[in-house]
This record gives C-alpha cells, sequence and structure tokens, in this order.
C-alpha cells in the first residue's frame, strides 16, 4: 500500500480495517475513528483518489492501492489552501473531525473549484462535526477557493507577461 | 504592543490542521495492553454466575477482571459525583442495558473484543422500570437493592420559591395556561469517545493517566479516595479531547477498570469505549418530564410560573452538579421576566437506564428551565391572542431592574433584555416574516416563526455555596513571566475544543502589554497546573478566566514596585499606560514588563517584603454567577403532508458580556444553534418496554449535519459583568440552551392552523404528522 | 470502535473466479464489494462470514452505457458513478433523484449498485427505483447468465435471487419514448434510510398513461411495487384525481411496520402521499398534466 507517497509492505489481518492499520500500524494517528456505524466520518481518508471511510474498508481491499491521509495534505512545510482556510476561518475546535473534512474538502475543490455554499454543505453532509455548527467549515473551504483562484490568477498573468 | 480582545486566529490549529493533535487513543506505550468491556444485555437482571475461563484461556488475554475480583479489592463500588454509588462491575444484579460487568485486557484490541464473546454470563431477568412516570407506583420493581433499606425508586425531592405566593397569583390571574413537556432523553455524543490509558511506574508507583477528562484535578481526587493511591502518586493528563460537552465530567467504571488492570498487570493498559458504549452507558442529558403552568393578566402582564418535574437519573445517581442542588439550576425557570412569584418542585426517580442527567450544555439543568418558560410563554401568547414578541417585550425584566433578585433567589447581574430582542427582530426583519406568514397561510403554505429568550446562570461557582462532593468550585491560575518577558499560564480548566490556549493567552497579554503569541497556556496536566474543578457549565471565562486576570494584574502590580525600584522613584509615581508602567508626566520614563522581568530576576535591590521574579498563584472564588443572556428567533418551513420541517434562518443575538476573542465566541454560538436543531428535530434515546435501548447507534441517534442546519445569523450586544474582572461572562452553552425552544415555538407556530398547542421533541417528520392529526406520539418511549 | 471476527480473504481475478471460489467456500462465503453494507454488519458481529471474495478488481463490471435501447448498469458501478452518468440522468431521472438520497456523498464514492441491491435491505431506496422502472437483473452463476426481473429480484428482507455461488453483474433498463419519471424520499436527516420513499415511472402517449411503474421502499410494499396502483393507472388519463387515487391504493395494500423511524399509519400515509407527488412530478417530466388547475402539489 503507498500511504502519502511511501510504499509499505505488511502482513495484516483480513479483518483489520483500514483505519487501524494507518493508525495503530503505520502510526498516521491524524485519521480518527468515532462511530460503529460509518456514519460520523471522522476517519475519511483518499483512496485512489477518492474519499472514503477508511473504518468501513479492509486493509487488505486497499493492497496495491494509494492511500493520502491529512498527514499528506501538506508538502512538507507548506500548508495546503484547504488546512490555511480552516486555521483563517476558524474553521475547526477540537480537531476531531478537521482532517476528514479538509479532505473531502481537497477533493471537492480539485472536481469544482468554485463550489457554492450549498455545494460545500452537500458534499461534507457525511461527516458530523460536534463543534462548529458548520458554518466556519464552509466558509474556510470557501476561501481555499478563493485563494486558490487567486493564485491560479496571478500565475496567469505572470505567465501572460 | 498589545493585541488585546480581538478576533486573533487560534495558536492551537498548528498541530490540528495538520493531523499532529493528540487524543487519548493517539497514545501507545511500549508493552500497551487492551481494555474491552462486556456490558449487560438486560436492563434489569441478576447474575448467576460469570465464568471467564475460555476468555482466560485466549492465548491472547493477559487478565479478566469481574465485580467478584473488584469486591475482594473493596472497588466493586464507587462513589458518584451525587453522593450515591455506582457499580463499576456488577457484582448482584445488573441495572441497566449496557452495565458493565466484566473488563477483558488483551495484547490487541481486536483479541479483546473476541474475548468477550468468550465470557459466559449466567443471567436471570427481572421487570425492568422504563416509563420514569411508574418508577414511583406501589409496587414497581425496585433497581436499588443495594442501598440499605431501599423499598422504591424514589431518590430526592426538592423545590424552590415560594409556593404561597405562587398559588395566591394564580388565584389573581385571569389566565392560566398549562403543558405537560417532556425534554426527552438525548447524548452529547462528543465525536471522540472517552477513554484512558493507564500506567504505574514500577519503581516509583506513580499511576499516569492520560485520560478523556474535563475535569482532571477531581478526577485525580477521587482516583486517591477510591483507591487509596496517595494523591502525590497519580498524575492525569487529559491530553487533546475530541470534544466534551459533559459527557467527559463523569468517572466512568472503564477508567477504573484500566487503573486495575494496569496494576495488576504491571502493564500499560488502554481503554477506548466503542460509539455504542458510549451512547448507552455514558453519561446521558435531560430526560425531564415537567408539568408547567404560567398565571397572567387579560393585559398580558406574566404573574407567576409553576412547575412539577419529574427527573429520570438512570439506575445511578450520578449527576455532576454543586451538590446542594439536586436539581441543578432549574429553578432559574423563571427565566427574562418580571414576576411576583414562582415555585417548582422536582422529584428524582431511578429507572432501568444509564446513569446521568447533567450533561450536553446544560448549565446545570438551564436547558430544562428555558424550554418550559419558553414554551409556556408561547403558549399563553396564542391563548390571549398576542404576538409572541410583543408579549415578551411587555415582560422582559428592564435595565433599571439589574442586579435583579429572581423569585427563587438568584440574582442576575447585568443585563439589558429589550435591546437585545429589538435587535433580533430588526435582524430578522420580523414584521415582514410575519406578513409573509399570513401570505403563505392563505396559500396553504405553512412556516412558522419561534423566538427565545433566554438568560443563563453559568460560572459555577461562589464555593459556599457551590461544591462538587465537598470540592469547592474554586479555580486557579498560576502566572510565571520568564527573565526575557515571555509568560507561561497554567489554568485548572481543560479544554475540549474552546480555544483556551488562545483566549487565557489573549486575557494576560491584555492584562501585560504582550503579545498573546508569548504567553503560553499550558492545562490539562494536574502534575503542571493548579487545582480546580475542570471545564463544564460555561465556567472557564467567568471563573479560570477571572483566576488568570487576576494573576496578570498581580504581576503587573509586582511589577510596579519592581519598575519603581528600577527607575529610583516612588510607585505612586508610576501609571500604567501604552503597555507599561511610565513616570506620571514623563511617559518616556517607562519600563515594560520583559524589561522588569529581567531586573525582578536580577540583584537589583528590591524594596522590603517584596521578593523576586514575577509570578502570582491565584485562586478565584467568584463572588456569583454571570448571567449571559440572548434572544433567538427560528424560521421553519413545513410540509403538514410529509410532517418534514426545514429551518430556513436562525437569527441569535447574544451578549456574553465583553467578548474576549469574537471569532471564537462566534464559533461557540454555531455549535450550540447546531445543538438546538439536532435536539428539536432529531435527537433522543428511547427504551422499549423491555429496556433495550434503541439510540445506541448513529444510525438512530441522529446529529444534524451541514444539510439541516441554515448559515446562521448572528448579531452581538455586550453587557458587562460588573463582578468579573475583565466583565465577560461566558459562552459556551448559551446556545444550547436558548435554540431548541425557539425551533420548537417555530414549528408549534406554523402548526397554528391545524389547531396545535404543543408537541413534544424530537418533531420528526413523523412526530409533526401525528401531531397535526391530533394523535400526538410520546418521544420518550419507543414505537411498539 | 466495534470491529470483525476473524475472517479469510480472496481476490477474485474474473467472474469465473469470483463463481468458483463461492463454489469452493460454500454458503460462509460472501462476497465484498464495495462492502458499505457488509462490513457494517461485520464489525457488529451480525454477520460473520468465514470467506471474503473481494471483487473491486473486477473493474469489467464497473459501467454505465446505452445499447440495444437499455441502459445497462454494471453491478460494481458505485452509486456516485450512477449519480454523476449523465446519460443515466437523462434517461431515468429516478436514478438520479434516488441517488442523490442515498447515504451520503463519501458512502457513495465506495458502495455498489450492486451490492446495495444483493443486501436487499427492506428499506433499500435503489431497489424501489428499479422496481419503478421495470429493470432486468443479469445474474452469472457456474451454469451461465440468467435474467431475472427486478420484481422477482428481491424474495424477501435481505433476500434475493441470487444463489449462493451465483454474481448479480448487470441491471438493465429498457429506454422506451414518453417516459418521465421520478423519486422522492422522506427521512428524518440527510443520509437516513427512509422512513417512507416512493419513486414513479410513467410512459406517456398524449394524456394516456400506457405504462407506469411505482416503487415503494419502507413501507412494506411486495417486491418494492405498488402494483394494485399500477393496474389503476393504465390505459387511462394522467390526471390529477387519478394520479391522488393511485396514491390511496398504494397505501392501502403496502404493509409498514411501526419502528423508531414512525409508526405505521404515519408510513401508511406516506406511501400515499409520495406515491401521488411522485406520480405527479414523473408525469410532469413526461410531458404531462401541463397547467391543470388543482393538481397536488409537487
Amino acid at each position: 500500500m503507498t500511504v502519502n507517497g511511501t510504499e509499505y509492505v505488511r502482513e495484516v489481518e483480513p479483518r483489520l480495517l483500514l483505519i487501524h492499520f494507518l493508525r495503530d500500524e503505520l502510526r498516521l494517528t491524524g485519521s480518527h475513528w468515532g462511530c460503529d456505524t460509518s456514519n460520523c466520518g471522522v476517519c475519511v481518508v483518499w483512496l485512489d483518489e477518492t474519499p472514503v471511510k477508511s473504518c468501513t474498508v479492509l486493509a487488505a481491499m486497499a493492497d496495491g492501492h494509494r492511500v493520502m491521509t491529512v498527514e499528506g495534505l501538506s508538502r512538507g512545510q507548506r500548508l495546503d489552501p484547504v488546512q490555511q482556510g480552516f486555521a483563517a476561518c476558524h474553521g475547526l475546535q477540537c480537531g476531531f473531525c478537521t482532517p476528514g473534512m479538509m479532505l473531502t474538502a481537497r477533493w471537492l475543490l480539485n472536481r469544482n473549484p468554485h463550489p457554492t455554499a450549498a455545494e460545500i454543505r452537500e458534499a461534507i453532509s457525511g461527516q458530523v462535526c460536534r463543534c462548529t455548527g458548520y458554518e466556519n467549515i464552509v466558509r474556510s473551504v470557501l476561501w481555499a477557493s478563493e485563494a486558490e483562484r487567486a493564485q491560479s490568477e496571478g500565475a496567469q498573468s505572470e505567465g501572460a507577461q | 504592543m498589545t493585541t488585546g480582545y480581538s478576533a486573533i486566529p487560534r495558536k492551537e490549529d498548528a498541530r490540528f490542521i495538520r493531523g499532529l493533535g493528540t487524543y487519548v487513543d493517539d497514545i501507545s506505550l511500549p508493552g500497551m495492553l487492551h481494555g474491552a468491556i462486556l456490558r449487560s444485555p438486560y436492563a434489569h437482571a441478576v447474575i448467576r454466575s460469570v465464568d471467564v475461563a475460555a476468555a482466560l484461556a485466549h492465548p491472547m488475554v493477559e487478565a479478566v477482571l469481574t465485580g467478584e475480583d473488584l469486591a475482594a479489592q473493596g472497588l466493586a463500588w464507587m462513589p458518584t459525583l451525587s453522593g450515591d454509588v455506582q457499580a463499576v462491575l456488577a457484582t448482584d444484579k445488573v441495572r441497566f442495558q449496557g452495565q458493565e460487568v466484566a473488563f477483558v485486557v488483551a495484547r490487541d484490541r481486536y483479541s479483546a473484543r473476541d474475548a468477550l464473546a468468550l465470557i459466559d454470563v449466567d443471567y436471570e431477568p427481572l421487570p425492568p422500570v422504563i416509563d420514569a412516570r411508574t418508577a414511583l407506583a406501589p409496587g414497581a420493581p425496585v433497581i436499588r437493592d443495594d442501598l440499605p433499606g431501599k423499598q422504591d425508586n424514589h431518590i430526592f425531592d426538592w423545590a424552590a420559591g415560594d409556593e404561597r405566593a405562587t398559588a395566591a397569583a394564580f388565584d389573581d390571574a385571569d389566565v392560566t395556561v398549562s403543558c405537560d413537556m417532556v425534554y426527552p432523553r438525548s447524548h452529547p455524543a462528543p465525536l471522540e469517545t472517552c477513554g484512558m490509558v493507564a500506567d504505574v511506574d514500577a519503581v516509583s508507583g506513580k499511576l499516569t493517566l492520560w485520560s478523556t477528562s474535563q475535569a482532571p484535578h477531581a478526577h485525580r481526587t477521587m482516583y486517591a479516595t477510591v483507591t487509596g493511591l496517595p494523591e502525590h502518586k497519580i498524575r492525569i493528563v487529559s491530553p487533546d479531547l475530541g470534544g466534551g460537552f459533559g459527557n467527559k465530567v463523569p468517572i466512568y467504571p472503564g477508567y477504573l477498570c484500566a487503573v486495575v488492570a494496569a496494576m495488576q498487570t504491571g502493564r500499560p493498559v488502554k481503554w477506548m469505549e466503542d460509539r455504542s458504549e458510549n451512547l448507552m452507558s455514558g453519561s446521558f442529558a435531560r430526560d425531564y418530564h415537567m408539568h408547567g403552568e404560567i398565571a397572567a393578566t387579560r393585559d398580558g402582564k406574566i404573574l407567576a410560573l409553576r412547575a412539577r418535574v419529574l427527573a429520570d437519573h438512570g439506575a445511578f445517581n450520578a449527576t455532576a452538579q454543586p451538590t446542594k442542588f439536586p436539581a441543578g439550576f432549574f429553578h432559574i425557570f423563571t427565566g427574562s421576566y418580571d414576576l411576583r412569584a414562582a415555585h417548582c418542585q422536582v422529584t428524582g426517580v431511578y429507572t432501568s437506564k444509564a446513569p446521568g442527567g447533567v450533561a450536553y450544555s446544560c448549565s446545570f439543568r438551564v436547558t430544562e428551565a428555558v424550554y418550559l418558560v419558553e414554551r409556556l410563554v408561547d403558549m399563553l401568547a396564542r391563548e390571549l391572542g398576542a404576538d409572541p414578541a410583543e408579549l415578551r417585550m411587555r415582560n422582559l425584566l428592564q435595565p433599571e431592574q439589574f442586579p435583579y433578585t429572581a423569585p427563587t433567589g438568584w440574582q442576575y447581574d447585568s443585563g439589558d433584555y429589550p435591546r437585545a430582542l429589538r435587535l433580533a427582530l430588526e435582524m430578522a426583519g420580523y414584521d415582514g416574516l410575519r406578513a409573509e406568514q399570513a401570505e403563505r397561510r392563505e396559500r396553504g403554505e405553512y412556516m412558522g416563526i419561534g423566538l427565545s429568550f433566554f438568560t443563563e446562570g453559568v460560572g459555577a461557582g461562589p464555593r459556599e455555596h457551590m461544591d462538587i462532593l465537598g470540592l469547592g468550585m474554586a479555580d486557579g491560575a498560576d502566572l510565571r513571566v520568564h527573565p526575557t518577558g515571555k509568560a507561561v499560564l497554567a489554568i485548572s480548566v481543560q479544554t475540549q475544543g474552546q480555544g483556551h490556549e488562545t483566549t487565557f493567552a489573549q486575557l494576560v497579554a491584555h492584562e501585560l502589554g504582550l503579545s498573546p503569541d508569548d504567553v503560553d497556556v499550558v492545562h490539562g496536566d494536574t502534575d503542571r497546573t493548579p487545582f480546580g474543578l475542570g471545564t463544564y457549565g460555561s465556567r472557564s471565562t467567568p471563573v479560570s478566566g477571572a483566576a488568570a486576570v487576576v494573576a496578570a494584574r498581580r504581576v503587573r502590580d509586582k511589577a510596579r514596585l519592581v519598575a519603581a525600584a528600577m527607575l529610583e522613584v516612588a510607585a505612586d509615581d508610576l501609571e500604567w499606560a501604552d503597555g507599561a508602567w511610565r513616570v506620571r508626566g514623563d511617559p518616556e520614563q517607562a519600563r515594560t514588563i520583559p524589561e522588569i522581568a529581567m531586573a525582578a530576576h536580577s540583584s537589583l535591590a528590591l524594596p522590603d517584603g517584596v521578593e523576586g521574579h514575577l509570578d502570582a498563584s491565584v485562586v478565584y472564588n467568584p463572588p456569583n454567577l454571570t448571567f449571559p443572556f440572548g434572544a433567538y428567533i427560528c424560521v421553519t418551513d413545513v410540509d403538514p403532508g410529509t410532517g418534514e420541517v426545514k429551518v430556513r434562518r436562525f437569527i441569535a443575538v447574544d451578549d456574553c458580556g465583553v467578548r474576549i476573542n469574537p471569532m471564537i465566541v462566534e464559533g461557540q454560538v454555531h455549535r450550540g444553534l447546531a445543538d438546538g436543531i439536532g435536539v428539536a428535530l432529531m435527537q433522543s434515546i428511547v427504551f422499549d418496554s423491555i429496556g433495550n435501548c434503541l439510540g445506541g447507534s448513529f444510525m438512530d441517534y441522529l446529529l444534524p449535519t451541514a444539510m439541516e442546519c441554515p448559515s446562521w445569523e448572528l448579531g452581538a450586544t455586550v453587557t458587562p459583568s460588573p463582578h468579573h474582572p475583565v466583565g465577560a461572562k461566558g459562552i459556551g452553552e448559551s446556545a444550547t440552551v436558548g435554540s431548541p425552544p425557539a425551533v420548537v415555538n417555530s414549528v408549534i407556530d406554523a402548526l397554528a392552523p391545524f389547531d396545535v398547542k404543543h408537541a413534544d421533541m424530537p418533531l420528526t417528520p413523523a412526530n409533526v404528522w401525528r401531531a397535526i392529526q391530533g394523535r400526538p406520539v410520546r418521544p420518550d418511549l419507543a414505537v411498539e | 470502535m466495534q470491529v470483525p471476527a476473524h475472517c479469510e480473504y480472496e481476490r477474485a481475478a474474473s467472474v469465473e473466479h469470483a463463481i468458483a471460489l463461492l463454489t469452493r467456500y460454500g454458503p460462509e462465503a460472501r462476497i465484498l464489494a464495495g462492502g458499505h453494507s457488509l462490513i457494517p454488519m461485520m464489525k457488529l458481529r451480525l454477520a460473520q462470514p468465514e470467506v471474503l471474495i473481494d471483487i473491486n478488481g473486477l473493474t469489467d463490471l464497473c459501467y454505465i452505457t446505452v445499447a440495444d435501447r437499455e441502459l445497462r448498469i454494471g453491478a460494481l458501478a458505485r452509486h456516485a458513478h450512477l449519480l454523476d452518468s449523465q446519460v443515466a440522468g437523462q434517461y431515468f431521472a429516478i436514478l438520479h433523484d434516488a441517488e442523490r438520497v442515498i447515504a451520503d456523498p463519501i458512502v457513495r464514492n465506495w458502495g455498489t449498485i450492486g451490492g446495495s441491491l444483493c443486501q436487499a435491505d427492506p428499506s433499500e431506496d435503489l431497489s424501489a427505483a428499479f422496481a419503478a422502472v421495470k429493470g432486468t437483473m443479469v445474474i452469472a452463476g457456474p451454469d451461465g447468465i440468467r435474467t431475472v426481473s427486478a420484481r422477482e429480484f428481491h424474495t424477501g428482507p435481505y433476500e434475493t435471487q441470487v444463489g449462493p455461488a451465483e454474481l448479480l453483474t448487470e441491471i438493465r433498463l429498457p429506454v422506451r419514448p414518453g417516459g418521465g419519471s421520478a423519486y422522492l424520499k422522506v427521512a428524518r436527516r440527510a443520509g437516513d434510510w427512509p422512513v417512507g420513499a416512493a419513486g414513479a415511472a410513467v410512459w406517456l402517449d398524449g394524456e394516456m398513461i400506457i405504462d407506469v411503474g411505482i416503487g415503494l421502499t419502507a413501507v412494506g410494499a411486495a417486491h418494492f411495487a405498488a402494483a394494485e396502483a399500477e393496474e389503476y393507472l393504465i390505459g387511462e388519463a394522467a390526471t390529477a384525481e387519478r394520479l391522488a387515487r393511485a396514491g390511496q391504493i398504494a397505501a392501502e395494500h403496502c404493509r409498514p411496520v411501526g419502528d423508531q423511524r414512525g409508526p405505521a399509519d404515519y408510513k401508511r400515509h406516506l406511501a400515499g402521499e409520495l406515491t401521488a407527488r411522485a406520480l405527479t412530478l414523473a408525469v410532469r417530466r413526461a410531458g404531462g398534466l401541463a397547467d391543470r388547475a388543482g393538481s397536488p402539489a409537487a
């Protein structure tokens, strides 16, 4: 399994859940678990560039595939605009749902760079937050969308020069 | 240069956005074992035998604890926060579905779970008590026969107010309205469940507990009392917590089992509950069956309120509130109105359900109280044919009445209620909404406008009146300024996401002319912080925040003496301005805190009685609670064909006194407003007639998503608290308190053309439709 | 978090291989596709299969195409694929209506059409949607391929026609002119299972209904369909009154059970209300009921 760009080879029990493999075996504790019934979404990671609930995927199913967790969101010291947006707009309080929210936001912006607030709400509708009332999460994603638009316009005008 | 009270970004975010928070389940120690709890499938049953042989034989199992094992060490029962006792592992009987029966310790978490299936328990089921209204019926099964001489399920009776004056007021009244209403059992459900890693140092015998605890010091004292371990050999670390909301205040049996297992095996033991355990056995909230009455003149002057409450406490009385108040602060149910008299009476009973009751941002039952009064006021408005906003405006306490002594004894510190209500009405465009409502009704469309005006009572509290199990509710703060002018503030409250690392830094920075970046806030580790009763009841800002400010001011006062020595002037010649002590009339002659700190650590000659360094240690005993308040307006659209409710808008005006960080304050409000939607429309834990808990997963205990929540519209007024050092009141629970009645009032308002006077929460589509049919369901019991 | 019991794991390299593995391991083996029905049950230990046969590698079964006047959906198509598929939405709005309210976007990324249908939950939305459009299920087994109508596919709660050594491979929906469809669901919250839901598909010739399918879920309707209501409507004009009456007939014939989502009388009411509304929307989309006064609100 390739996780955040690094390949790992491990022997696991078939029943081992992907979230436990990431947390307990690879010590990538940024992804969390919070329920028993695939409802809360704090376990969201990317499996082949698609957000999935890693509590409902067996590690064995991810054999030969690519996984990205929150630890892979930043490039070295450089934070992803989504991460910057969450910090700028108070999109997190206890931080427990935040990794999953940010990964879904990143995926949304990749497909739909300028989502409306309604589209953002729908994209995160499978993930629960108990702290923020969702308002600032939506604002964080809009912030990131805007920041990336400004960045690409800046790059375009530079290119044009 | 100071950034005092402003919306600075949070210091703690840096680790969370990188996924580098440390929550209890992130902790892994060498040789660590994993615990799992076997729980009772029955709500009430005798335990005939517990056979753990097969579990012990499992190759990965290191130990199994039963009630019998704990009883041998005197640990099968532990005190609750209400002066009752609770079983750690059941010995004679099980008393609620999900009660702890055995504790398995294995080398990995999957094996621990497997081993549970190998434990054989022989139960003899007994009839349970499920409906609280039957708990005191003659012949009802007695749940707490472990208590000597106990013959019934009665826990307490408690009353407040003037019964006779209230009766007289009701006699005088032209109009009275009464209503039975239930505040259903719900659950705080923080996303991180409860758990612990217990580790004993083999050499020193010191016990270190990484624990999801909102009150680490109180827990430490309790563990010492219960286990007999010396308190100075117990260290509790609450690392990052994934939410608390009152769910992480109690000491749970799983914690104690982990401690015993760690001591028995000599290895670290981790216990993390899963979600079903959290919902089925962890501290629930509310479950108040209330009969409320309101009396008024025909002009709409409210004269009195009366309430009789049946409180379902579950199988053990484990509510967490100040000891002298078994019904918490429910007697604040007089609300925000000028009343002649009020009286309430609360009866607590045992039932065959999990223990708890005080949790989920209730401010010790203020949620229940505010719900009752705000529903009654709306019902009175309907009865009088009055507009609910006008009726409130007519009866709100006026600014000149503060400080105000309520009929049940509360001393509200400050408030300008009419101003807040006017602002909310303006933000909502209230008149336009009423016009729209009338228009839509003509077209057979049903929208509702629901108000809620609430007064909170938070920041417990004065130690003369408020203690928990004898521990006074004062809190401490230790402030040290290092020689180079950087500061460390150690506080006794514990954040679960409220941003203390930022707001407390701002408090200190503001007093000392520092940047918040130069103030480090330490919390959650009993080895490194002063004693305090922890975080709940919105008490961090009012109590611990006050302690921090007082400590900072003491440091500043001492700094004045040192500065005087440095400048060779009299202390009275100095005044504090622009972040420094300055010579009066010659402000360029100044010393900043960093400069003074270095001097205080040097060999500078100090006046008599002035010690070196620049530190202060404070225990703050609040003189009173603080009383934040707010005016909320909720607009809903209801589809009578399906019963579906859509929350269109939510306007919230909050007054929490001085706002330390407006961005953080707003975040706290957002959360509570989402709670209102969840509690009013979808959240409840119900039981069937044999005691099966039907709310044991997030498939049935539904939490609101971003789809159910509108974009919140927030407003603010600021009425400082006169007794708090910076005038702040606290905000953490206000919105959870104020929002459910606004949502319910809105839906009932929408259903007025169907002559629906009341319907209990949660107002699911089914419940709304049944209310319209005139056949409301009782939502605290299962549909059967 | 709760965790599954021990099990073994195999990966199927082809449909034939999957069938061979199913044959070899017998009834204690379960197909693992998206896993979002099976794995939650395994975690709660309501299901304890001895062997899991992972078919996620059978990417040949992941498609949505139109061929021979049929919309063909491979069983391994994810819910997200169906929701994103333009061609599916173009011919069958009901599928998009339904997918939009099934589970949540993240679960839809991984859960499969085939998996949901084979789970056969009595509250499954897709089962009602496919019943409404009268689809055909293609099942592969050791003896080859066979087809079963969507309505016959479900034989009871959590039971389908798929035998122990068989695999659902495809769903086929006939594309016919003059059609319109819709799906309406009431749930307690976004992403929740339905309290009641109705899907309707109509084919009109002018104002006359030449064919109609009504799918119901979560209300105990036999084969997820309201056959009596369909019978009532076929060959007659699509008027508001007849659509409302069809709703009543559908309500009369279902057998809802009261539970935490709602009492039985409410579910029965929903069956009628949502059937009428879904029919109205379907007829409108098929070009009927234009500007008719007195039509029920959609």
